[in-house]
């Protein structure tokens, strides 16, 4: 390759065109997409900031149980004597934690399946989408239940299997988004070229996939925190002496009358981490629908003044 | 021709905003339709054609909103007009028929019922006007547009009927309550040859038989030339030049129309296209002045001070241009010099033997013959579903179920690309006929022309490559600063560029352009048709341009096949197969073809 004379070669263009970056920052301009993004950063905050600032040890025994607030107990105690609001403080990251691990492996398993089903077609397409059929079958509590109740309550385990059981729909609604742009002509073109498939489904068509992919990750995750909250509640999950939210609203329901706030501040927290990441995830879903309708009308910039604002 | 009667449509200085503000996308927009008469509003992508029509029927966009001017049709002004007015006389008075028949109809009612239905929803204007009864009605119509003899046509899906039975079905529920006003909006876009040219010959007859004022709204010169009496031309949402069909194609005196003019193929002649470079402003971005001056040849200082004055030239043809004393007098296009250089004993690049192809147990291409030699063009043309993109795609490997021959310099091709060898599939590039989805838009250009560059020549260094994006780029007519942009940024001549480029690139011999120019407007379709020819010159490709669009051919082709139903039925050199055709198929469908006109002549349409 000879060097043409006359000829600049500018500097390589930046890199994020739309990309991950870009869907959160417009997400996050949106009015419902700040209100989540809020709430989402606050309960992250009180999880995080927590076991720094918890003024007592989250497993000691101060006062009487289900003793109302008083000066050495803020927000009372709980069902032997410990500190409501240490354990509260205490209870949030590990929680987080753990959802999104479980968010990470069942959307990266689930991605991968359902792109290659989407993709390759055939024969791969029928075993990885009756397995996911069977899998389905069962509602995604009981199969998560299922798997931890074999082998019993352990961390690795409760994040195995959730992850595992939001697979099978991660890689459902990715094997449709596939399909859609396994059908156009860029990836036809590099076909023609003779690259490897499994090159062609990681360099052309996944980064067609974000805004999906992204919607998926803001659900799996809302999913996940009732899921494992779900399974503490009902004593599976982190084994007891240590503190979590879900625990936390099991052991002291029987006290509710004499210490609500033992039940109810976990309860809020929860609710507001479910609520604001479902908020956040409708405002990254109303800003990818966007993109995509630019990305495949191909709106001319004569016309953009046809279309609706 | 029934002489021209009363005014049907009148609009008067009609301006479209974007709504709550002053940036306008529709500007100072006249014209007048008599009943009989047939309006030709004619202009590319992005001029304001649609948003015109749609005003006709009282209807703006969302995000739109009319600032001034009046739209009067059959007395009544469609922007003043009060719902339940609007829709007593859309589909009644004035009636509008899509481009597309097929998303026009619903699929999921039977065209019976979705007839029947127009008649029930004015029933009142059916008997005010004597139609009698509904079902003897729809009958009548349906003789009118030619569906008559069609058995259990009214019990059929849309999806039941061709491209052309579902546009007369549109026509007849626009034409079953006699309107006074008819917006037609490119309705034969979708349409080939021949099926145009029968939809066509409908629409003028029922329109001169009944007197019916009609907008006719195509982006295609020739086709809006044979049919309409008079003509308006709009750029960047303003009117530039109106006139009779004949003063506008014999004398055109805006600089604008006299470029598309030139951009136009003839089926009749070998001449260069003119495309015209860049692109019509931005509605927020248009010039003080005239609108086409950054593109006008014949610019002065003056046309950019101010909003330019509509000129009168003699027999009311209008023209918004201050420097029409540049162009009175005809418009000739340099006629093409087939180049005699070219070595008539050519090596035989391609040559495709025997094949026969098949969706599922349907055979789509049977028996088909073809060779396109060293530094050759080989036109393939045939209406849709001739099988032409078919054959396209078993060449380059893309459709796999075929039986056959394909030889490539001499070396048998396996049927699919992934079996070919890497030296191949470099040779043989393949450019896609929609440039919307040909490009990866997650990438940016430099990225993608880039690809298979670093594909065939893994151990070039980034340097060499960008090197060769950066050349390949400006051969073909784009600067560097293409090179960091993303597709969506680009309008779709551009995009068909890059696609060019990423073909180009690794230096193929064959280039089989399937329909490229399809999805372009006429004055793009010249500059990449010029560009092709260019390099294909420079670079001693082979081609096989595959098109529908015959008077393509003329100016691009020495070669050409004829498909029709995946059958070979006439090949030939070009001024032979075009001037003296043999094949009945291939006369018919010379005929077919809208040709304009230029001169003085009265335009016409073939006789039936």
């Amino acid at each position: 390759m000879a060097t043409a004379p006359g000829i600049t070669v500018p500097a390589p263009p930046a890199r994020h065109h739309e990309g991950w970056a870009a869907i959160v920052r417009q997400a996050a301009s949106l009015p419902r997409g700040r209100v989540g993004l809020g709430v989402l950063g606050l309960v992250v905050a009180v999880a995080v900031v927590g076991p720094f600032v918890a003024p007592h040890s989250p497993t000691a025994s101060i006062v009487a149980p289900f003793s109302g607030p008083s000066g050495q107990a803020v927000l009372g105690g709980d069902m032997l004597g410990r500190d409501v609001l240490s354990r509260v403080l205490d209870g949030g990251w590990v929680l987080l934690a753990m959802a999104a691990a479980a968010t990470a492996l069942g959307v990266t398993i689930g991605t991968a399946s359902g792109v290659a089903a989407g993709y390759l077609q055939g024969r791969p397409d029928g075993f990885i989408m009756r397995t996911v059929d069977v899998l389905l079958a069962f509602p995604q509590l009981v199969f998560a239940l299922l798997l931890v109740s074999i082998i019993g309550p352990t961390v690795w385990l409760t994040v195995l299997a959730v992850g595992l059981s939001h697979a099978p729909q991660v890689a459902r609604v990715m094997r449709s988004a596939t399909l859609d742009v396994s059908e156009r002509d860029f990836v036809k073109a590099t076909e023609l070229l003779g690259v490897k498939r499994r090159r062609i489904m990681a360099g052309e068509i996944l980064p067609n996939l974000v805004s999906p992919l992204m919607v998926e990750i803001g659900l799996r995750l809302t999913y996940s925190i009732v899921i494992i909250a779900g399974l503490s509640f009902l004593g599976f999950g982190q084994p007891p002496p240590s503190p979590n939210w879900g625990i936390m609203i099991n052991e002291n329901r029987q006290g509710l009358v004499l210490n609500p706030w033992a039940v109810v501040v976990p309860a809020i927290l929860i609710a507001l981490l479910t609520i604001g990441a479902s908020t956040f995830t409708d405002a990254v879903a109303r800003v990818t629908i966007g993109i995509d309708r630019k990305a495949e009308t191909g709106a001319l910039p004569a016309l953009v003044a046809g279309e609706e604002p | 021709m029934t002489p021209p009667g009363d005014v049907r449509v009148d609009v008067r200085g009609l301006r479209i905003v974007l709504a709550g503000s002053s940036v306008d996308v529709i500007d100072d927009v006249s014209f007048r339709v008599r009943s009989g008469e047939l309006l030709g509003l004619v202009g590319e992508s992005g001029s304001g054609k649609t948003t015109v029509a749609l005003a006709l029927l009282g209807h703006v966009r969302r995000g739109l909103e009319v600032a001034a001017g009046r739209v009067l049709v059959a007395d009544t002004d469609m922007v003043k007009a009060s719902g339940q007015q609007l829709q007593r006389l859309r589909g009644g008075e004035v009636v509008y028929i899509p481009q597309d028949p097929a998303s026009a109809l619903n699929p999921a009612l039977r065209i019976g019922t979705q007839l029947m239905e127009v008649l029930r929803t004015h029933r009142q204007m059916v008997s005010a006007k004597g139609l009698g009864d509904p079902k003897a009605r729809l009958e009548q119509t349906l003789e009118e547009v030619g569906l008559g003899r069609i058995p259990r046509l009214l019990k059929a899906y849309p999806h039941q009927l061709s491209g052309g039975q579902q546009q007369r079905v549109v026509l007849a529920m626009a034409f079953a309550l006699r309107p006074s006003v008819i917006v037609l909006d490119e309705p034969t876009t979708a349409l080939d040859v021949t099926t145009q040219r029968h939809v066509l010959d409908t629409v003028r007859r029922l329109c001169s038989a009944y007197g019916v004022a009609a907008i006719y709204i195509s982006h295609d010169l020739a086709v809006v030339g044979g049919l309409a009496t008079t003509l308006t031309v709009m750029y960047a949402g303003k009117v530039i030049e109106s006139g009779t069909t004949a003063a506008v194609f014999g004398r055109p005196a805006h600089p604008y129309t006299r470029r598309l003019l030139r951009a136009i193929p003839s089926p009749e002649r070998s001449e260069v296209l003119q495309g015209i470079e860049g692109q019509p402003p931005h509605p927020t971005r248009r010039p003080r002045g005239c609108d086409f001056a950054p593109r006008c040849p014949l610019v002065a200082p003056a046309c950019s001070d101010g909003p330019v004055p509509v000129v009168s030239l003699p027999g009311g043809h209008l023209v918004r241009c201050l420097r029409t004393e540049l162009t009175t007098g005809p418009d000739i296009r340099e006629p093409l010099e087939i180049s005699t250089s070219r070595r008539e004993d050519r090596d035989t690049q391609l040559c495709v033997s025997g094949l026969s192809a098949r969706y599922g147990t349907t055979e789509v291409l049977s028996d088909v013959t073809l060779t396109v030699g060293r530094d050759q063009c080989v036109a393939l043309v045939g209406e849709s579903g001739s099988g032409k993109t078919t054959l396209a795609r078993c060449v380059v490997g893309l459709h796999t179920s075929w039986s056959g021959q394909v030889q490539f310099r001499g070396q048998h091709l396996p049927r699919s690309a992934r079996q070919r060898r890497p030296q191949v599939l470099q040779a043989i590039q393949y450019i896609f006929q929609n440039p919307y989805t040909a490009l990866n838009p997650r990438k940016t250009i430099g990225q993608i022309i880039e690809k298979p560059l670093h594909h065939f020549y893994p151990s070039s260094s980034r340097s060499e490559r960008d090197e060769r994006v950066a050349r390949v780029l400006s051969d073909v007519a784009l600067g560097p600063d293409f090179w960091s942009r993303y597709p969506d940024q680009l309008s779709g001549g551009e995009r068909q560029r890059v696609a060019i480029a990423r073909a180009l690139v690794v230096s193929p011999e064959l280039l089989v352009c399937d329909e490229i120019t399809s999805a372009l407007d006429v004055s793009v379709q010249a500059t990449i048709v010029e560009l092709l020819r260019h390099l294909q010159a420079e670079r001693h490709l082979s081609l096989l341009f595959i098109t529908h669009n015959l008077a393509l051919v003329r100016s691009i082709a020495q070669t050409v096949t004829v498909l029709s139903e995946g059958k070979v039925v006439e090949s030939g050199p070009v001024k032979r197969v075009f001037e003296r055709p043999e094949n009945p198929y291939t006369v018919r469908l010379m005929e077919d073809v809208p040709k304009v006109v230029r001169g003085e002549q009265q335009p016409r349409l073939p006789a039936p």
